[in-house]
């Protein structure tokens, strides 16, 4: 009886075990996840595209639509222009204009967006404010630049496309929040 | 916590402790806490229950009447929370406590006072589970599932249900290791691994399985916890984090855990079909295999949940075949337990009754689950009603219909008392009649793109939903033929049951008197 009781709490041990180091595996599914995303270009949407086609097709004229959001943020956030007519292939270069109306120096990261959703396949941007965290001292006002070309293999049945940009506040700079600065 | 030790094994006749409430609270006797795990999933089946019945009246005809949409999302929410992990789960659990220490001639479970604990925390959770449609911003309406960023969003009730995920977790995994234990080191002299019955080993695969994926579900948690209080950008995009990671983590987990809802399933099927077709089960060790392989397939598919996420090709296609592929375990049972009805000596009592629609109605939803596998085809369907109706061909005809299977097969030793065959009868019927007509229909919906977790829907889907809404609250009300069948056995109005009540029935728990005395082996049997 007494060798059964300690086998059953060597066994308990083993399992108890198991299951603290599964804990630690959904966490480990997160760096795993990353690396996984980087090695496979799914996820780079912090990093410049690679622009391989740049023949640009005079034919062929795009309307592209900007838009700007913010997700509770007090940043006053606009494009300089609504909207602006390219040629697929063409260099292109469009400015953001973004305001802090806060009293104290606040971090935002932007987060693209497209509609339609497939062309974000074909819209290369090689410099974007959107690939790094902007912060902004109280009242500051920046025009920031975007440098795009869209792959002239985008599908003739896409006429416009709307680049949509949403300014979010980085968890940790909020001023109501004391809490310390999150994981960048 | 240690095994049952001497002193405690000197009387059977005479009940030593506690009396009363305190004799519930303070019980570690597996069968004490095998008949609270039952009452307390039956509890919430019932509410889960009312969940879907307010879902179903909402939904009987477009447009909205009853709830507003707010409170139709808490409801889908909690309806799922409630029934995977307060009626489906322990309801297994107290299966398992009742019948394995009987079934492989243990006195207990291995870990005694353990037990009592992974029990009575669960009616913890529940209870911070269901007050959190009180607090304000009502419960969390984020979808069983807690997906991010939706769940990163939500107010306190969100909070209650993280913490309730993280408790019956715990109880979870406490119970998982009791029952390992149980089965590794308890058996009597001469039962060996490929001696025992069915039901002991898929649930000891299950647990292992429970061991394995519970955690990792209290990390996704944790992870939305801390993002929303403390800073950390694990799913915030703002913050460098991805929502569809959470769906990776949480898949992880999700697949595997709805094997744990199937799998003891297939272990009370396979304890039944033999009984009443009067014959060996066919093809045993190809059951434990088949059962073991589709417990190693459940790690490698989570990802066929996720198939509109944007994942390359490749991707798709290895989930797509690796899901295929646990059809092929799957459809080893599946013709095992009709091999083993083939030229049998059938009779059709109540808990063969509800096998024989076990195989029927699961096996319809395994096909539905082999068409949604199809990515393409899945594409289609993904969060459409015929997904819906997929999941409950699995989980209610599944899971629900082998509970009852083995709840009727098992009353007699749990009672001492026969059922009445009649009223088992009329709830298997009524049920697998109104069962089909809820969810029957649910497969043209989404065929025709009524997407699920909406209060409202448009005008040509009127007539299937109506149709589904009467289902649903004859489904509902059946249910209630149920407490009748147990009450009746309990009070002792029927005929009083022999050790064996059935004709053919083979097993160590039936020689055991009915009903099944307050300690049983205390002496191991002798297994030959």
């Amino acid at each position: 009886m007494s060798t059964r009781a300690s086998d059953n709490r060597s066994l308990l041990m083993r399992l108890g075990i198991a299951a603290v180091a599964m804990f630690g595996f959904g966490f480990a599914l997160v760096p795993f996840y990353e690396a996984i995303c980087q090695a496979t270009g799914l996820r780079n949407i912090l990093q410049p595209d690679v622009v391989e086609n740049t023949q640009v097709d005079p034919t062929r004229q795009l309307t592209i639509e900007l838009d700007a959001n913010t997700h509770d943020l007090a940043w006053r956030f606009r494009p300089t222009q609504n909207t602006v007519d390219i040629h697929p292939g063409q260099l292109v270069e469009i400015t953001y204009e973004v305001t802090n109306t806060r009293d104290v120096a606040v971090t935002g990261q932007a987060v693209p967006s497209y509609g339609p959703q497939i062309a974000g396949d074909y819209f290369k941007k090689l410099n974007c404010f959107c690939f790094e965290k902007q912060t902004l001292a109280a009242g500051e006002t920046r025009v920031m630049p975007v440098l795009f070309v869209v792959d002239p293999k985008l599908p003739n049945d896409v006429h416009t496309i709307t680049l949509s940009y949403t300014f979010f506040e980085v968890e940790g700079t909020q001023a109501q929040k004391t809490a310390p600065g999150g994981r960048s | 916590m240690s095994a049952v030790t001497p002193d405690q094994l000197h009387d059977d006749h005479h009940h030593h402790g506690p009396t009363g409430l305190m004799r519930w609270i303070t019980t570690t006797n597996h069968k004490d806490i095998g008949t609270m795990y039952l009452i307390f999933s039956f509890i919430m089946f019932l509410s889960g229950g009312v969940m879907a019945l307010t879902i179903r009246a909402e939904l009987f005809k477009p447009g909205l009447q009853i709830v507003q949409p707010e409170f139709f999302n808490q409801l889908t929410t909690m309806h799922g929370l409630v029934m995977v992990f307060g009626a489906i789960m322990p309801a297994f659990v107290g299966f398992a406590n009742w019948m394995l220490p009987l079934m492989i001639g243990a006195s207990d479970m291995a870990f005694a006072r353990m037990n009592n604990w992974s029990f009575w925390l669960l009616p913890v959770a529940a209870i911070l589970l269901i007050s959190s449609f009180f607090v304000p911003g009502g419960a969390t309406a984020a979808g069983w599932t807690l997906y991010a960023p939706l769940s990163v969003q939500m107010g306190m009730g969100m909070d209650l249900t993280i913490f309730a995920v993280h408790i019956m977790g715990i109880s979870s995994i406490m119970g998982a290791i009791n029952i390992v234990v149980t089965v590794l080191n308890m058996r009597a002299p001469g039962m060996t691994m490929m001696k025992m019955p069915l039901f002991c080993w898929t649930w000891l695969i299950t647990a292992y399985l429970l061991i394995a994926v519970m955690p990792v579900l209290a990390g996704a948690v944790t992870m939305i916890l801390t993002d929303r209080h403390f800073g950390t950008s694990f799913f915030n995009a703002a913050g460098g984090g991805d929502p569809v990671l959470y769906q990776h983590v949480f898949w992880f987990f999700g697949h595997p855990e709805v094997y744990i809802m199937i799998l003891p399933a297939f272990g009370i099927v396979s304890e039944i079909i033999p009984t009443f077709a009067r014959k060996p089960l066919f093809g045993y060790a190809s059951m434990v295999y088949a059962t073991a392989s589709i417990a190693i397939l459940s790690f490698v598919v989570w990802a066929h949940h996720m198939f509109t996420t944007g994942m390359p090709a490749a991707t798709q296609l290895f989930f797509m075949y690796a899901t295929m592929l646990i059809a092929v375990p799957t459809g080893v049972k599946v013709f095992n337990w009709v091999a083993t009805m083939w030229r049998g000596s059938m009779t059709f009592e109540t808990p063969m009754l509800w096998a024989t629609g076990f195989i029927f109605v699961f096996t319809m939803g395994g096909f539905t689950g082999l068409i949604c596998a199809i990515a393409p085809i899945d594409i289609q369907v993904q969060d459409t009603y015929y997904v819906v109706a997929h999941f409950h061909y699995v989980l209610v005809a599944g899971s629900l219909f082998a509970l009852f299977a083995g709840a009727y097969y098992w009353l007699p030793k749990w009672t001492g008392y026969m059922y009445s065959e009649f009223i088992g009868k009329l709830h298997f019927w009524c049920s697998i009649i109104f069962f089909n007509i809820t969810f029957f229909p649910m497969h043209f919906l989404g065929l025709a793109g009524m997407p699920r977790r909406i209060p409202d829907y448009a005008l040509q889907f009127a007539d299937f939903n109506a149709l589904a809404s009467i289902g649903a609250f004859g489904f509902g009300l059946s249910q209630l033929i149920f407490i009748v069948a147990v009450v009746k056995c309990v009070r002792g109005d029927g005929k009083k049951a022999a050790a064996s009540p059935w004709e053919d029935a083979h097993g160590l728990e039936w020689t055991v008197p009915s009903p099944a005395p307050h300690h049983t082996f205390e002496t191991p049997p002798v297994v030959k």
